[in-house]
């Protein structure tokens, strides 16, 4: 195409704070082109959105850098009502609809075809009644843009959520000037058959000369709908070529390999494991956002077990499900007993321990002194770090233990407290991450989750924490299940990396493995081959 | 200024203003003609009395159940153990010690069954148990009439049944704990040591309990019941069992306060009596989901000193009888400031 390009960014960059997380990207769109944008997350994808959209958060922390261009005129919006004027559509993630309404009613929210009444007249143009009929006919319409079928009299609350995205794109499209769409991922929440029926009507915008950017983690739908592609990763444009031509293997490397140098290794490659300490045959966990399908694995005694992937494809719903934090099924054998699901105490008592992944959520309490936090689970679970008073009467807390017990980990751990009489919510996310460790550590188990140990905290209380996490596998033995969005993270702590892909195993690697393996399992390319992967 | 800066921050200034309040109050006193001693005497009095009621929000709000608004419920079991034990014609401490041995597998039962009500609706607690008393109170309202007591000093006079609305306790227990060791200083102050060691070991006993075990679980469950279930702490169990508690304190709270008082009040007796209850914690620096026990003792002496303080001093000032007028505006404008002031910890 040698038109004019609608959209163009020039040097696009931008930094919060000193923290660069874009770094001059430059790219081209032509009216009806389809632009797949791919990159893990954070890899700066929404912070390009954000600013093509003028989000306020970009301007709040000092703008960014290069130019837009859209329709050949130099633009900065100021905002998404601006942008949207401007005849960009966005259709986000997260739903943006009212429950309530029909999906006709949420296509032409706040662009009604109104019918004029004597009233008007009299009383001016806020009355002005809407037209349902109207109404009807044109989300009608814009449904059938899309080439599916949606009632436009069904309520949006009534709807499954592959309706609701549906409805959204067509809110998008129905406003008569939009000419660029922004997709973000799409068919995360669509099935299979659903999701195909979008790339078609995608294919079918596009001919109208609709552009598009579509993001998606999917690999092989960017492949099948897109002309081009460009990779994003830590803010550069890493890749960028015909989607054609292009091959799975090599976009899947772009996008995971980091600029760092060698992974450091985990040091004694090669180290023997004993029999399988906790087996999980089709387990399946129902939490939101996170819902794990089917997994059956197995962890060696002694191992630390890496669990990676993207968010919300199920790495974090394991711990959660088995250690009875959401409604789970399957079977889950530790040391040969079976855990009953659905009971925390079943997995506690059988020695497994768990650092959640929602530190101040489920983690910790906050108002409550360090020392508590850390003796909580063990007290309740063993009895430990109690005395009986009156003969054996009265069951007492032990202050005196609780102190002992936070003095050793307050020094093993280099927590950073005033005393173990702090309150936890007064410490910073690495010190409260400690904590949530020694809880853990503190019940001496078998087999510890560690779910996303160094989200939020800095660089330094990362190595502290991943450190921490490594001797006391060595020390103690401890077999260690450990989730993590870092992939990096992963290769350097653990022995095996299993690979979990909409909520089923993609496949377990070494460590040591090719970065392109892993982006494949990531995105879900190797999908239907699975078995041959995770041998 | 930093040290009073920070002994401020440290009590809040709600408690410190209501403090100097108070304390004016009682500087006023001797210039408008009111007994100092007497006023110091009746403060003791009604700290003592109200101590326990108070005390029963403590347990409902340290395992997340908010502020016990069902506290009539407490107090009917505790009539129904006052009645009980005057219909056993038992007198004295032992007739004190039966009513209170009838009330407390009254308040355990009731609590139980308002703890799994409770349950059901979690996030609307408060809401509910304040229905839950109200109708428990009208419930009751019918069952005094109907309930078989004879004793010809608790029955309508003209029909022979029907426990009458307020039945005097001064022949059977009344004061048996205010004048037990009572210190007579002047005429007209004597301490209710009795009355107020009671109070004192029944916190003692609260205070103990949140040392234990199952006291740590509760106050986990309250703080943060995701955390608390991780650790494998049956939520609704421990909610059920501090319900329990908060109910049996509401029924020997009132038994404490009907000694002292000298009556028992039935029928609509117990209907407002939450609301002094949970202002008087709220003003000692309680929050929805954090009480202590010096919250509980501050808050008592605090909202009972200035209701029995303001209308006698304000009285005189005025020179006219309208102290049951300011006593309602004073009481209710404490509760309606408390309620005010109920704050939300918000994980930050």
């Amino acid at each position: 195409m040698t038109t004019e390009p609608l959209l163009s960014m020039e040097g696009v960059g931008k930094a919060f704070y000193g923290n660069r997380v874009l770094r001059d990207v430059n790219f081209s769109l032509a009216p009806g082109e389809i632009l797949g944008l791919v990159g893990e997350n954070g890899a700066g994808k929404s912070t390009l959105m954000n600013i093509l959209f003028g989000m306020p958060v970009i301007a709040e922390t000092g703008g960014y850098e290069g130019t837009i261009r859209f329709q050949g005129r130099p633009v900065s919006f100021s905002g998404p009502l601006d942008a949207l004027d401007a005849g960009i559509g966005m259709v986000h993630q997260e739903f943006s609809l009212i429950p309530g309404f029909s999906a006709a009613e949420n296509i032409v929210l706040n662009r009604e075809s109104l019918k004029s009444s004597l009233l008007v007249e009299v009383f001016g143009e806020r009355i002005r009644p809407v037209d349902r009929g109207e109404i009807f006919r044109r989300g009608k319409g814009a449904i059938e843009k899309l080439g599916v079928s949606i009632g436009p009299d069904m309520l949006v609350s009534e709807m499954p959520v592959g309706h609701k995205q549906f409805t959204e794109i067509a809110r998008e499209i129905e406003k008569a000037d939009t000419k660029l769409l922004v997709l973000d991922e799409p068919t995360a929440v669509l099935t299979e058959s659903e999701a195909a029926i979008l790339l078609e009507s995608m294919r079918r915008l596009a001919s109208e000369g609709i552009s598009i950017i579509f993001i998606s983690h999917r690999l092989q739908e960017i492949i099948d709908v897109c002309d081009r592609y460009i990779v994003l990763r830590d803010g550069e444009v890493v890749k960028e070529g015909e989607a054609k031509t292009a091959d799975l293997r090599d976009i899947a490397r772009a996008m995971v390999g980091r600029s760092v140098a060698a992974v450091e290794s985990s040091g004694d490659e090669g180290r023997a494991f004993g029999e399988p300490i906790l087996s999980l045959d089709r387990l399946w966990v129902d939490m939101p956002g996170e819902t794990v399908r089917e997994i059956t694995l197995d962890v060696r005694r002694g191992e630390i077990l890496g669990i990676g992937g993207l968010a919300g494809q199920g790495k974090l719903g394991i711990a959660n499900g088995i250690m009875g934090l959401f409604p789970a099924g399957g079977t889950v054998t530790f040391e040969g007993c079976p855990i009953t699901l659905n009971d925390p105490r079943s997995a506690l008592s059988s020695g497994i321990a768990f650092v959640s992944e929602d530190r101040r959520g489920v983690g910790l309490l906050l108002e409550e002194p360090i020392k508590l936090n850390i003796a909580f689970t063990a007290l309740q679970m063993q009895n430990r770090f109690l005395k009986k008073r009156f003969g054996g009467l009265l069951t007492w807390r032990d202050e005196d233990a609780l102190d002992e017990l936070a003095r050793e980990y307050i020094e093993s751990l280099a927590i950073r407290c005033v005393s173990g009489d702090q309150k936890a919510q007064e410490l910073s996310g690495g010190n409260q991450q400690k904590v949530c460790l020694a809880k853990a550590f503190a019940v001496r188990p078998k087999l510890l989750f560690v779910s996303e140990p160094t989200r939020g905290i800095d660089v330094g209380a990362k190595k502290l924490v991943l450190d921490t996490i490594r001797r006391h596998n060595r020390e103690y033995g401890t077999t260690i299940l450990m989730t993590s969005s870092e992939l990096e993270e992963l290769r350097s702590v653990c022995d095996r990396i299993a690979i979990v892909q909409e909520g089923r195993l993609a496949g377990i690697l070494p460590p040591q493995a090719d970065r392109a393996e892993f982006g494949l399992l990531l995105l879900g390319a190797t999908r239907g081959t699975t078995g041959e992967v995770a041998s | 200024m930093g040290k009073l800066g920070s002994f401020v921050d440290h009590v809040g200034w709600p408690r410190v203003i209501i403090a100097v309040f108070l304390l004016l109050l009682f500087v006023a006193a001797p210039f408008v003609e009111v007994r100092l001693d007497a006023s110091i005497g009746d403060t003791l009095v009604r700290f003592g009395m109200n101590g326990v009621l108070v005390l029963a929000m403590v347990p409902m709000i340290q395992s997340g159940c908010g502020l016990n608004f069902g506290l009539p419920l407490g107090i009917i079991a505790g009539l129904l153990g006052a009645v009980t034990s005057l219909e056993l014609n038992l007198t004295g401490l032992a007739g004190f010690a039966a009513a209170l041995a009838i009330a407390v597998p009254f308040g355990l039962l009731f609590g139980w069954a308002y703890g799994r009500l409770l349950n059901k609706v979690k996030g609307g607690e408060m809401m509910i148990a304040t229905y839950v008393g109200f109708s428990s109170v009208a419930f009751m309202c019918m069952m005094w009439l109907l309930l078989p007591y004879r004793n010809p000093t608790m029955v309508w006079g003209y029909a022979g049944k029907g426990l009458r609305t307020t039945i005097s306790v001064q022949e059977y227990w009344g004061g048996v704990l205010s004048d037990l060791l009572g210190i007579r200083v002047t005429d007209f102050l004597s301490v209710p040591t009795g009355m107020l060691l009671f109070v004192g070991l029944m916190c003692l006993l609260v205070w103990a309990f949140f040392h234990t075990k199952t006291g740590t679980a509760m106050t986990a469950v309250g703080t943060n019941p995701d955390f608390a279930r991780a650790s494998g702490i049956d939520i609704d169990r421990m909610r059920t069992l501090s319900v329990m508690m908060s109910t049996t304190l509401g029924a020997v709270g009132i038994i404490v306060y009907q000694q002292s008082f000298g009556f028992i009040q039935l029928y609509m007796g117990p209907f407002f009596m939450a609301f002094p209850s949970v202002a008087a914690i709220l003003i000692g620096g309680a929050s929805v989901h954090k009480a202590t026990l010096t919250n509980v003792l501050i808050g008592t002496f605090l909202f009972q000193g200035i209701l029995t303080m303001t209308p006698s001093v304000i009285n005189s000032m005025l020179q006219t009888d309208m102290s049951e007028v300011i006593r309602i505006i004073v009481s209710n404008g404490m509760i309606l400031y408390a309620l005010t002031r109920v704050t939300r910890v918000n994980s930050k």
